[in-house]
C-alpha cells in the first residue's frame, strides 16, 4: 500500500471554519477502483500564515486548505512559500465570494483549486477527493518510475556481466598465448584459440539478440500489422534452421495445414519461432526430434514447439522467461546461448496478450505452448 | 609451516569453463595443486571433507550472490583460509563489494578481466609465499 492518510492543514483565523473542515474531513475517505484501500485524513489546523508556515518547515503536508485574510501575513504570501518550498504540496485557498478575483489570482500563481465560503460538507467532501485522487496519482506515478528505473538497473547490470565475461575470457587466453602459458608447441594453443572464437561468436548472438529486444521494446512504431500466414513462417524457420539441426542429427517436422493467418507483425512471430525452435534443438539429445504444431479453431491458433530434449525441472521452470537466466546443470554446460531468447518471446507476446506455457519432464523433452487470441 | 607449492591445495569454483581452465592453468603452471569445481553445489561437496589452503570463487554461478555464500560458508568452518572473489560484474555498474562487510567474508576480490595477470601474484601474496 502507497499511503493509508494523506495529511492536511488548515489554516484559518475563524475557529468555526477550521473545526468544521476538520469534523468533515476526518470522517471523510476516498475510494479509488485500484486503490487497495481508501484514503484517510490526518487534520491538524492553526490560526496564522507564520504559524501555517513554521509548521510547513518541520511536517510533509499533502494539501493546504488556505484563508486569505489572516491576521498578519497573508494567505497569498503563505501560498508563495509553499511555492517556493514545497513544490509538492497542494493549496487550497478558502475564499469568500466576494473575493473571487483573488482565488482567480491564486490559481494563477500555483493554487491547486479553492473553495468560496461559506461552503457545505458536501462542497468540502468533492473538493478533497479531487485533490486525493491527484496526490495519489502523483504518488503511484513516482512510484512506477522509480521500480522502472530499478528494473532498467538491475538489467544493466546483468548486461554488462554477460558482455564482460567473454571479453575477459578471450582477453585471458589472448595473454596466455601471448606469454606462451602452454609452452613453446603452437599445437598446444589450439584449443584456446577455438575457445575464444566460440566466446566472440556467442558476444554476437547477444548483442543480435539485444537488437531484437530493443525493437521489440521500441513500441508501435516499428509494428506492421497485417494478416500473416503463420504456417509459412513456421516452414521458414525450419528451412533456416536445418544446418543447425543436421549438425545433432535432429529431425524436425511441421504438423499443421497450410494457410493459417494471423493478425501479427511478420518479424515478431519470426523471432518467436527462430527462438523457440533453435531452444528445441539446442537442448535436445542427439538423434532426436523437433515437432512444430499449429492448430487452428474459429477464435484461436495455437502453436507448440516440442523436442525430446534434456528437459527442465519443475524449479527452473519457474525462472525460465525472466532476463539473462539459463539453466545450468552438466547437461547444459557446453549450450552457449544468451539467455535472452525466451524472455524476447514473452515480452513479444505481451503485444498479443497472448501466453506462453511450457511442459517439461527432464530427460523426456519439453514443450513449448503459445495460444494467440484471433 | 613452511607451505611448499606442491603441497598448497587451490579449490577453484567458477561455472564458465573458460576461466575455470584459465585460472587452473595459470594457477598449476605456478606449481599449486588445483581443484576444479563448476558450481556452487560442486564447490559445497568439496568443502563438506576437505580443507584447502586458499580458495577461488567465481560470484555468479547458481545464484547471483553464490561467490558470497561460498565465501562465507568457508569461513565458517575454516576461518583461517583466504578466499579470493572473482567477478566480471564491476563497481562501474553499481554493486559495490564491500569487503570489510561483516558478511562478506572474503579477503580480496578480483575483477574477471584483470584476474588472469594477477591471480597467481595475488595468491602467492595471501599464503605469504
Amino acid at each position: 500500500m502507497i499511503m493509508d492518510k494523506l495529511n492536511i492543514l488548515v489554516v484559518d483565523d475563524e475557529p468555526g471554519i477550521r473545526m468544521g473542515v476538520k469534523r468533515v474531513l476526518q470522517q471523510f475517505e476516498v475510494d479509488y477502483p485500484f486503490m487497495d484501500e481508501p484514503i484517510g485524513f490526518n487534520v491538524v489546523d492553526v490560526e496564522t500564515g507564520e504559524e501555517a508556515i513554521e509548521l510547513l518547515n518541520s511536517n510533509n503536508y499533502d494539501v493546504v486548505f488556505l484563508d486569505n485574510k489572516l491576521p498578519g501575513i497573508q494567505g497569498i504570501e503563505v501560498l508563495e512559500y509553499i511555492n517556493k518550498n514545497m513544490p509538492e504540496t497542494r493549496v487550497i485557498m478558502i475564499t469568500s465570494y466576494a473575493s473571487l478575483e483573488l482565488a482567480v489570482k491564486a490559481t494563477k500563481i500555483g493554487a491547486y483549486d479553492f473553495v468560496p465560503k461559506p461552503f457545505t460538507p458536501a462542497e468540502l467532501r468533492a473538493c478533497t477527493e479531487n485533490v486525493a485522487k491527484q496526490v495519489f496519482l502523483k504518488k503511484m506515478t513516482k512510484k512506477l518510475h522509480k521500480e522502472g528505473r530499478h528494473i532498467r538497473f538491475q538489467f544493466l547490470s546483468l548486461l554488462s556481466h554477460e558482455l564482460k565475461n567473454p571479453i575477459g575470457a578471450v582477453e585471458g587466453y589472448l595473454k596466455m598465448i601471448k606469454e606462451r602459458k602452454a609452452g613453446n608447441n603452437i599445437d598446444s594453443y589450439d584449443e584456446m584459440i577455438m575457445r575464444s572464437l566460440e566466446r566472440l561468436n556467442n558476444m554476437r548472438d547477444l548483442i543480435m539478440d539485444l537488437l531484437d529486444l530493443s525493437k521489440i521494446s521500441g513500441g508501435e512504431k516499428n509494428r506492421e500489422l497485417k494478416d500473416i500466414d503463420i504456417s509459412q513462417i513456421a516452414k521458414e524457420a525450419i528451412n533456416a534452421m536445418q544446418p543447425m539441426a543436421i549438425q545433432k542429427d535432429i529431425q524436425m517436422y511441421l504438423n499443421c495445414k497450410e494457410n493459417i493467418f494471423l493478425y501479427g507483425d511478420t518479424r515478431e512471430i519470426e523471432m518467436i519461432f527462430n527462438n523457440l525452435i533453435s531452444n528445441a534443438i539446442k537442448y535436445n539429445e542427439k538423434n532426436g526430434r523437433v515437432d512444430v504444431f499449429i492448430e487452428e479453431t474459429p477464435k484461436t491458433v495455437k502453436v507448440v514447439v516440442a523436442d525430446t530434449g534434456i528437459g527442465i525441472s519443475k524449479d527452473d521452470q519457474q525462472k525460465l522467461f525472466n532476463e539473462f537466466v539459463r539453466i545450468k546443470n552438466t547437461k547444459t554446460k557446453n549450450i552457449s546461448g544468451s539467455g535472452l531468447g525466451l524472455s524476447i518471446v514473452s515480452q513479444i507476446l505481451e503485444n498479443y496478450h497472448a501466453e506462453i506455457t511450457v511442459n517439461s519432464e527432464p530427460n523426456e523433452g519439453s514443450e513449448f505452448i503459445i495460444v494467440f487470441n484471433k | 609451516m613452511i607451505m611448499n607449492k606442491q603441497n598448497v591445495n587451490i579449490l577453484i569454483a567458477d561455472d564458465d569453463p573458460d576461466y575455470l581452465f584459465q585460472f587452473s592453468l595459470l594457477l598449476s603452471n605456478e606449481g599449486f595443486n588445483v581443484i576444479q569445481t563448476s558450481s556452487q553445489k560442486e564447490a559445497e561437496a568439496y568443502l563438506e571433507t576437505n580443507k584447502p589452503d586458499i580458495a577461488v570463487f567465481d560470484l555468479m554461478m547458481e545464484q547471483h550472490d553464490s561467490g558470497f555464500i561460498l565465501a562465507y560458508k568457508t569461513k565458517k568452518v575454516y576461518p583461517d583460509i583466504p578466499v579470493i572473489i572473482c567477478t566480471a560484474v564491476g563497481s562501474e555498474t553499481g554493486m559495490s563489494f564491500d569487503i570489510d562487510n561483516n558478511w562478506i567474508k572474503a579477503d580480496l576480490y578480483l575483477e574477471k578481466g584483470k584476474a588472469t595477470s594477477i591471480l597467481a601474484e595475488e595468491v602467492k601474496n595471501l599464503l605469504n609465499l
